[in-house]
């Protein structure tokens, strides 16, 4: 799979709030919460947002709360990939759940650039700085949670498990 | 190479004889907890599963405490789909307005905690019940719907950071000086994926709800979960609530840590964040003039008894500021009666305070004390980010009770030694 997008570009410690604010949490539809999705620290993010745009950030991102709110909402933003020098451990578990697409390179997030085009590939495991052509290695997931993304997310996951299981039985 | 205090617990839980920092493993949970605002999403996801049960019925907590009682037709639909789903599944353990409490304070409280369980909670300060020797990490709302389904999660093993706490805290300084002091000196990713072990003979001056403090605001460094070893206090705490047995782990004494860090609790002075991170410390002494709107006591990091009896013994007999809002939430309806009973809420009405129904409100900006553009609050709660309490523009100081009531009574951030009782009048 190979994604391509504009990037927009953050710094360390982007917390949960700053994703989406706790008073969107009233409702849980993607699209109503991706309305207000960065609101508080950047507002013209959705002015600016195209589908297929990569979200680049420092340390730590998505700190904070356990609301699976803020991956939804990048997602359903438009959003194709964050990637982040790290991520914060609760938001890391959201996005593979739910399906977001999040990469950590320490070197990649520190080079590129706000509004930089990049290509990344992830069958390869290369990300590619088309505006300067530098290639970076992707560092690949484990065998469990590579599971978890080939099928979808968890509750794809957990589904197949359990039909196994139903199927074993019957059998 | 010994395993951490964590370590053992997500060991026994994975029935393995060892398990290694990195390594991926799955355990089995002992309680799986969720909110009104995380639990919608799980109720969702679970459905996609097509289960019929879920896979326990006393194993599930559910606690209404964010955005309740109802502050709009969003959220007031969003407990009603929960109410539904609690219902039809005959889900135990589900606490709704009147007898709900703050999530993170009411569970040990109902005696749902025990030391040695490993539980998880769509709520990042699920990691407060590391106070009582448990394994406890906030997940998301997917991870509460896959556990609800097969009572199991996943898990990285994670390595761990030592705290040894020494020597005595002086007056005014609580658990929450001692856990902001920390984050200041690691920083909000210091601890990121880590276990957060504290140890040391300076636990003997710890009640057991400053260590709920502390370990609440484990996740504010970034860590996985915070633990404390089980010691008399423990054991004392626990024959008020809980009635099963339990099993007490400690670390190999070869465990290995990633850092010690040795914290002398008799050099602290009371600690404040300042806006917008809570790694932003500085002590009370340092802060300088800071003028404020508004002061919150209450959340699940500071909404305790011991909480309210600090900041009524420095409210006793004195006004809030004229130009100062100050709201205090008892966390659970038993604190709550415990302070009317002991008198604090008249003391906290008669200072012209502001006392609400247990809520997490206003610590999220969702309600009861929302902040306008420009205004600044002092708050007992946990995080401080930009817009965090309200408008973007916003400012957050955290700060122990102490100092919040303290400071309601100024309107400028005060060091509580500095508030003298008003003197009788003979009269």
């Amino acid at each position: 799979m190979k994604i391509k997008g504009k990037v927009i570009k953050y710094g360390d410690n982007v917390d949960t709030d700053a994703i989406i604010p706790a008073r969107y949490l009233n409702t849980f539809n993607p699209k109503e919460l991706a309305e207000h999705c960065f609101e508080g620290i950047d507002p013209s993010f959705r002015e600016k947002v195209k589908p297929g745009d990569i979200i680049v950030a420092g340390h730590n991102f998505g700190s904070g709360s356990s609301r699976e709110h803020a991956p939804l909402a990048i997602k359903a933003a438009g959003i194709s990939c964050v990637l982040a020098k790290t991520f914060a451990r609760i938001f890391y578990r959201n996005s593979i759940n739910i399906g977001l697409s999040i990469l950590e390179c320490s070197q990649a997030a520190e080079d590129i650039k706000d509004r930089d085009e990049v290509e990344i590939d992830f069958s390869a495991g290369i990300i590619k700085n088309l505006s300067n052509n530098r290639l970076y290695q992707i560092e690949t997931f484990p065998a469990f949670i590579q599971g978890i993304i080939r099928k979808g997310g968890l509750i794809n996951y957990i589904k197949e498990a359990f039909n196994k299981e139903e199927n074993r039985r019957e059998k | 190479m010994g395993m951490t205090m964590s370590q053992k617990i997500l060991a026994v839980h994975a029935e393995v004889d060892e398990v290694k920092a990195g390594q991926l493993i799955q355990t089995d949970i002992n309680l799986v907890l969720g909110n009104d605002i995380t639990s919608p999403i799980a109720i969702k996801e679970f459905s996609r599963i097509g289960l019929e049960h879920v896979f326990s019925r006393d194993k599930i907590a559910i606690v209404l405490d964010h955005f309740t009682p109802n502050k709009d037709i969003k959220a007031a639909q969003q407990c009603q789909m929960i109410r539904e789903f609690v219902k039809e599944k005959g889900i135990i353990n589900f606490f709704d307005v009147g007898e709900m409490g703050i999530e993170h304070v009411l569970l040990p409280e109902k005696g749902l905690i025990a030391p040695g369980e490993l539980i998880i909670g769509a709520d990042s300060h699920t990691c407060t019940y590391g106070a009582l020797g448990a394994f406890a990490t906030g997940v998301g709302s997917t991870d509460m719907a896959a556990a609800m389904a097969t009572g199991k999660c996943w898990f990285k093993v994670p390595s761990a950071l030592k705290f040894v706490l020494k020597g005595r805290p002086p007056h005014f300084v609580c658990g929450k000086d001692i856990i902001l002091h920390i984050i200041g000196l690691i920083g909000v990713n210091g601890a990121r994926y880590k276990s957060m072990e504290f140890s040391g003979e300076g636990l003997k001056y710890l009640s057991m709800d400053s260590r709920f403090t502390i370990a609440n605001m484990a996740v504010e460094a970034g860590g996985k979960n915070g633990i404390f070893p089980v010691d008399d206090k423990t054991r004392d705490y626990l024959k008020t609530c809980l009635s099963e047995k339990f099993t007490i782990y400690e670390p190999d004494d070869d465990s290995s840590y990633e850092k010690v860090y040795e914290i002398n609790l008799s050099s602290l002075r009371p600690t404040i964040s300042l806006p917008h991170s809570p790694q932003n410390t500085v002590t009370v002494d340092e802060i300088g003039h800071t003028p404020i709107d508004q002061v919150v006591i209450g959340s699940c990091t500071n909404g305790r008894l011991e909480d309210l009896r600090t900041a009524a013994q420095i409210l006793k007999g004195n006004k809030v500021a004229k130009n100062v809002r100050l709201i205090i939430i008892p966390g659970t309806q038993k604190i709550y009666l415990q302070a009317l009973e002991e008198n604090l809420i008249k003391t906290f009405i008669q200072a012209g305070a502001a006392v609400s129904t247990p809520t997490c409100g206003p610590c999220l900006g969702g309600h009861m004390g929302v902040l306008a553009k420009g205004e600044r609050a002092v708050a007992t709660t946990n995080r401080n980010f930009r817009g965090r309490m309200g408008h973007p523009e916003s400012e957050v100081y955290l700060s122990n009770p102490a100092v919040a009531a303290a400071s309601a009574i100024t309107g400028i951030i005060t060091d509580p030694e500095k508030i003298k009782k008003r003197p009788k009048l003979p009269f």
